[in-house]
C-alpha cells in the first residue's frame, strides 16, 4: 500500500514536471495576451533539438563531459523552442494572423519536424537499435547524493533529477516577476489592455515578442525533461509529448493563469493521470474514464470560476486579440 | 500677452480622404483652463490626440513652451509633461488603483506598493481627490475611474492636462466636484484643456473657449464675453441653404406611437428618459443631437434590440390592416418585448439601417448576394435543406444597377467596398423589403456629396410612397432641409420637437447642447 502510494507520487512528479514547464511557459505567453496553442509542437522542438545535439556530441567524443552534455541539451532546446515561438510571434503580432490557427499549425509543424528527425536518429543509431544518449540521460537523472539514506522522505522528495526542482524555481520566479516587479506589471498590462499599455508608453509589440519567445523557451524545457529523464534519453514516435502538451495548456486554465498554482496543479494532474494503475479491478475501457480526469477537473474549474464570476480568475482580458493602434 | 503653453501652426491630419483637422493654428496659454468646443466630427479629439502621441500630424508644427516638438508616441508626450484622459479610460480592470498608476514608469525600479500609496495620498490631498490605492478598478464607479485617470496623469508629472468629454459619464454632482478639482489644478499652475460640447460647463469652468467646426479652427473667445447663443452660433455655423427636396405628402397616417420609453445601458446608467413621440407615414422625422445622447438606444429599442424599462410602449399601426376604426386607424400592435425576428414574423414592416454598417448591418466577408439573404433566408426558400440564391442574386444585381454600387462583382465581399457603396448596399436591401417604417442612423456618414444626395433622394422616394422614416443625422443643415419634423435629443430627453420648415439652426443647436432648465433640475434630484 505504502509502496504503491510512493510509486504513484513519483510517477506524478515525473509527469507533472513536463507539464509544469509547459504551463509556466504558456502562462508567460498568455499574460502578454497571446494564446499559443503550439505548446505541444514547441515541446517537440525542444525535445528533438536537445536529443540530436547531444547525440552528435556524444558520438563525436571519447569521454563526453556531463556538464557540457547538460548545457548543450538545455541551450539547444531553448534556442529551438524560442525560434518556434519567434515564428508564432512574427505571424500573430507583425502579420496579425489568427492566433489559434497559427498555434495549431505550429503544433503540427513541431511534431512533424521532431518525428522526422527522431526517426532519422533512430535509423542512424542502427537498424534494430533505439537511439540512446546514455551519458546525458544519466546526468539528467542524477539525484541528490543523500536521497537514498532518507527512506520514504528521500524517495518522495529528493529522488529526482535537477529539472524537477528547476521547474518549481521557474514557477516561483514567474509568479514573483508577474506580481512583484514593474516589468511584470507592464507585461500583464499588455495582455489585459494593450491600448492602456500603449498610452502608458509601454512598447506593446516588444513585450509580446519577448514574452512569447521566453515562454516558448520554457515550454521547450518540458520537452528536454521528457526526452532525457521521462523516457531516459531515447526517442518515441508515439505522440505522447503531444498529450502532455495539451495537458499543459489545460493546466494554465486550471491554475487560473497563476503560475504558483502550477506547482501543485501539475502534480495533481500527474496523480489523476496515473490513478487508473492503482485502482483495482479496472478493465481496459474503464481505465480510459480515469484518464479523462485531468480534463474533467479543468472543465470543472472553468465552470466554477465562471459561475462565481470572480474577476481575478479570468484569462487576460485581451487574450487572443490582435492589437493595432486605433486609426479611423 | 501670457506665455503660450501650446501652439499649433497649420496642423493638418487626414484619415484617408477625410480631413479631420484642416490647417489648425491656435494657442493655449500657460495656466489657463481652455474649453475646446465643437460638434461631433469637428476634430477636437483628433487634434488633442496629436498632443498625446496617438496620432501624428500630416502637416504643420506643434510648439510646447515655445519650442518646436515632435510627438511620435505617448512616451514623448509624457516627457513633455502632457497627459490626456481619454474618453474611453485606459485602465486595467484587474489591477488596483496603485498598480494602474505606475504602469509603464521606471520599469527597473522596485515595486513598493506602500510607497506608491503614500505618493497617491499626497497628490489627492493637494487637489482634493479621493483614491483608494488598493481598490481594484472593476470595483470602481465611472467617476472613481476618471479620478484615477486624472491622478495618473498628475503622478506622471503632467503640467498640461487634456480631458476628453470628462462629464459625459458623470452625474451633475460629480461634474461639480470635477470642476472644483480642475480649478485647484489651475491654481497650482497647470494648464487644462477640456474637450466638450456642453455649453453650460464651458461657461462655468473655463477661462477661454476655442471653437472648431468641421475640422477647421474658428476662433478663441474669452468666456466672460461669451453666452450660450453666441457659442452655439460659432459652433454650428451660419445656416447653409442646401438643395434638398422636401416633398409634401398629404393624408398622413399614424404609423408608430412611442410612449414612456426608458432605457438603461449596460453600465446601469439611464440613457433614455420618458421618450414620447408619434411617427406618421409619409414624413421624415429627423433626430438631432450630439452623438451618444440616446439616439442609438432609441432606434435599437424600437427595433427590439435594446431592453426597455417597464411601462414603455411602442405601438405599430399596420397600413394594410383590414380593420380600421372610425378614425381610419388600424388596430395597433405592441412592439415592446418582441425580438427582431418576432417583429418580422408578426408582419411588421420595419427596416433599420444601423450606424455600424459592417458590424450590425452587413456581414463584411460575404458578397452582396449573401447579404441580401440575411433578412429572410429562413422563410424565402421552400426547400427544407437548401437556400434559394436566385432571387437574392437578382435583387443584388438590381441594387447594383439602380444605386450604382461600384463593385467588381456581386460576390465580392462587401468589406472590400468603399464606405459609400457599403451604405448603398445596406440601404438598398432595407428599402427592397418594402418597409412601412424605415429607421436610418447616420445614413450619409463618411459619404461624398453625390452619394449623400442619392441617399436623400431614396429617402424622399420612400416618403412619397407613404413610408414613415426616422432619420438620425449629425449635419444640422441636412436635417433642416430634409426633415418634416425634428426631434432633438439631449442627455436622453426629448428636448423639443420642431417643424422642419420653421426651425432655425441656432434653436436646434441650443436644444442639442442645453437641456431645458426644468428637466436638468429633475435629473439632478
Amino acid at each position: 500500500m505504502m509502496q504503491n502510494f510512493v510509486t504513484l507520487i513519483r510517477a506524478a512528479v515525473f509527469f507533472g514536471t513536463v507539464i509544469m514547464f509547459g504551463c509556466v511557459g504558456e502562462t508567460v505567453t498568455e499574460k502578454a495576451g497571446n494564446l499559443n496553442l503550439g505548446v505541444p509542437g514547441i515541446m517537440y522542438l525542444g525535445g528533438i533539438a536537445s536529443l540530436s545535439s547531444v547525440f552528435i556530441y556524444e558520438g563525436s567524443t571519447e569521454n563526453p563531459n556531463k556538464a557540457v552534455c547538460v548545457l548543450l541539451a538545455l541551450v539547444s532546446a531553448f534556442v529551438a523552442s524560442s525560434l518556434g515561438g519567434l515564428i508564432y510571434a512574427f505571424l500573430t503580432i507583425t502579420l496579425r494572423a489568427n492566433q489559434n490557427v497559427t498555434g495549431l499549425t505550429l503544433t503540427i509543424f513541431g511534431s512533424g519536424v521532431a518525428n522526422f528527425f527522431g526517426g532519422s536518429l533512430n535509423t542512424l543509431a542502427g537498424r534494430f537499435e533505439q537511439i540512446a544518449v546514455p551519458v546525458t540521460s544519466a546526468a539528467f537523472r542524477t539525484t541528490l547524493p543523500f536521497s537514498d539514506s532518507l527512506g520514504i522522505v528521500g524517495e518522495l522528495f529528493f529522488s529526482y533529477g535537477f529539472m524537477v526542482y528547476l521547474a518549481i524555481v521557474f514557477a516561483v520566479m514567474t509568479h514573483l516577476f508577474m506580481n512583484h516587479t514593474r516589468r511584470g506589471l507592464n507585461l500583464r498590462t499588455v495582455g489585459e489592455n494593450p491600448a492602456a499599455a500603449d498610452a502608458a508608453g509601454i512598447n506593446v509589440n516588444l513585450n509580446k515578442y519577448l514574452a512569447i519567445c521566453l515562454g516558448a523557451g520554457i515550454c521547450g524545457f518540458g520537452g528536454v525533461y521528457y526526452v532525457m529523464d521521462y523516457i531516459k534519453g531515447t526517442w518515441a514516435n508515439d505522440g505522447s509529448i503531444e498529450t502532455l502538451g495539451w495537458l499543459a495548456v489545460a493546466l494554465v486554465i486550471f491554475t487560473t493563469w497563476k503560475s504558483k498554482h502550477a506547482i501543485w496543479g501539475a502534480y495533481l494532474f500527474g496523480i489523476l493521470y496515473w490513478l487508473y494503475l492503482y485502482i483495482p479491478g479496472l478493465t481496459r475501457s474503464s481505465q480510459e474514464i480515469f484518464k479523462m480526469l485531468p480534463y474533467v477537473v479543468t472543465v470543472v474549474v472553468l465552470i466554477v470560476t465562471s459561475l462565481r464570476n470572480s474577476r481575478d480568475k479570468q484569462p487576460p482580458a485581451a487574450l487572443g486579440l490582435p492589437y493595432f493602434r486605433e486609426e479611423r | 500677452m501670457a506665455d503660450a503653453a501650446i501652439e499649433f501652426k497649420n496642423v493638418t491630419k487626414r484619415f484617408g480622404s477625410v480631413v479631420a483637422n484642416d490647417h489648425v493654428s491656435m494657442t493655449v496659454n500657460k495656466g489657463e483652463i481652455l474649453s475646446l468646443l465643437g460638434e461631433n466630427g469637428s476634430g477636437k479629439t483628433s487634434l488633442m490626440n496629436m498632443l498625446s502621441g496617438i496620432y501624428f500630424p500630416d502637416e504643420g508644427e506643434i510648439f510646447i513652451n515655445g519650442k518646436p516638438v515632435t510627438i511620435r508616441d505617448p512616451k514623448d508626450a509624457y516627457a513633455l509633461k502632457i497627459g490626456m484622459v481619454h474618453q474611453h479610460f485606459k485602465l486595467v480592470d484587474v489591477f488596483t488603483a496603485a498598480e494602474n498608476l505606475i504602469v509603464g514608469i521606471d520599469p527597473g525600479k522596485k515595486l513598493n506598493r506602500k510607497e506608491i500609496a503614500d505618493e497617491i495620498k499626497e497628490i489627492c490631498d493637494k487637489y482634493g481627490f479621493v483614491v483608494e490605492p488598493g481598490k481594484k478598478v472593476y470595483d470602481m464607479s465611472v467617476s472613481e475611474k476618471q479620478t484615477l485617470e486624472i491622478v495618473k496623469m498628475l503622478y506622471r508629472g503632467a503640467d498640461i492636462l487634456i480631458l476628453d468629454e470628462p462629464t459625459a459619464v458623470l452625474t451633475p454632482q460629480e461634474s461639480e466636484h470635477l470642476f472644483s478639482v480642475i480649478k485647484n489644478m489651475k491654481k497650482d499652475g497647470k494648464t487644462v484643456i477640456i474637450i466638450t460640447h456642453k455649453l453650460h460647463e464651458v461657461l462655468s469652468v473655463s477661462d477661454r473657449v476655442a471653437i472648431l467646426r468641421k475640422g477647421r479652427y474658428i476662433e478663441t473667445i474669452k468666456t466672460s464675453e461669451a453666452d450660450e447663443e453666441k457659442l452655439t452660433e460659432l459652433m454650428v455655423g451660419r445656416h447653409m441653404e442646401l438643395n434638398i427636396e422636401r416633398p409634401e405628402v398629404k393624408n398622413k397616417e399614424l404609423r408608430l406611437s412611442v410612449k414612456n420609453l426608458n432605457c438603461v445601458n449596460s453600465e446601469g446608467q439611464q440613457v433614455l428618459f420618458d421618450i414620447n413621440f408619434d411617427l406618421y407615414g409619409g414624413e421624415i422625422l429627423g433626430i438631432a443631437g450630439i452623438s451618444g445622447n440616446g439616439q442609438k438606444e432609441l432606434l435599437e429599442a424600437i427595433a427590439g434590440l435594446q431592453k426597455t424599462l417597464a411601462g414603455a410602449s411602442v405601438i405599430y399601426y399596420d397600413p394594410e390592416a383590414d380593420k380600421k376604426d372610425e378614425d381610419g386607424k388600424s388596430a395597433g400592435m405592441e412592439m415592446i418585448g418582441l425580438s427582431p425576428r418576432m417583429i418580422r414574423e408578426k408582419g411588421i414592416h420595419l427596416s433599420f439601417v444601423p450606424e455600424d454598417r459592417l458590424g450590425m448591418g452587413l456581414v463584411g466577408s460575404m458578397g452582396m448576394t449573401e447579404n441580401m439573404m440575411i433578412r429572410d433566408y429562413s422563410t424565402a426558400s421552400k426547400s427544407l435543406l437548401f437556400t434559394d440564391k436566385k432571387k437574392p442574386r437578382e435583387l443584388a444585381e438590381e441594387i447594383k444597377e439602380s444605386l450604382g454600387v461600384v463593385t467588381p462583382d456581386i460576390s465580392t465581399p462587401v468589406s472590400r467596398l468603399s464606405g459609400g457603396n457599403v451604405q448603398k448596399v445596406l440601404v438598398g436591401r432595407e428599402i427592397a423589403a418594402a418597409p412601412a417604417v424605415l429607421m436610418t442612423a447616420y445614413a450619409v456618414r463618411g459619404l461624398d456629396i453625390n452619394t449623400s444626395y442619392t441617399i436623400y433622394d431614396l429617402l424622399n422616394e420612400q416618403k412619397k410612397k407613404g413610408v414613415a422614416i426616422i432619420y438620425v443625422g449629425e449635419d444640422l443643415d441636412v436635417i433642416l432641409a430634409l426633415c418634416d419634423r425634428i426631434l432633438v435629443l439631449c442627455d436622453g430627453h426629448v428636448n423639443g420637437i420642431l417643424k422642419g420648415t420653421e426651425a432655425r439652426k441656432e434653436e436646434v443647436g441650443l436644444l442639442m447642447t442645453a437641456l431645458k432648465d426644468k428637466r436638468r433640475e429633475e435629473t439632478a434630484e
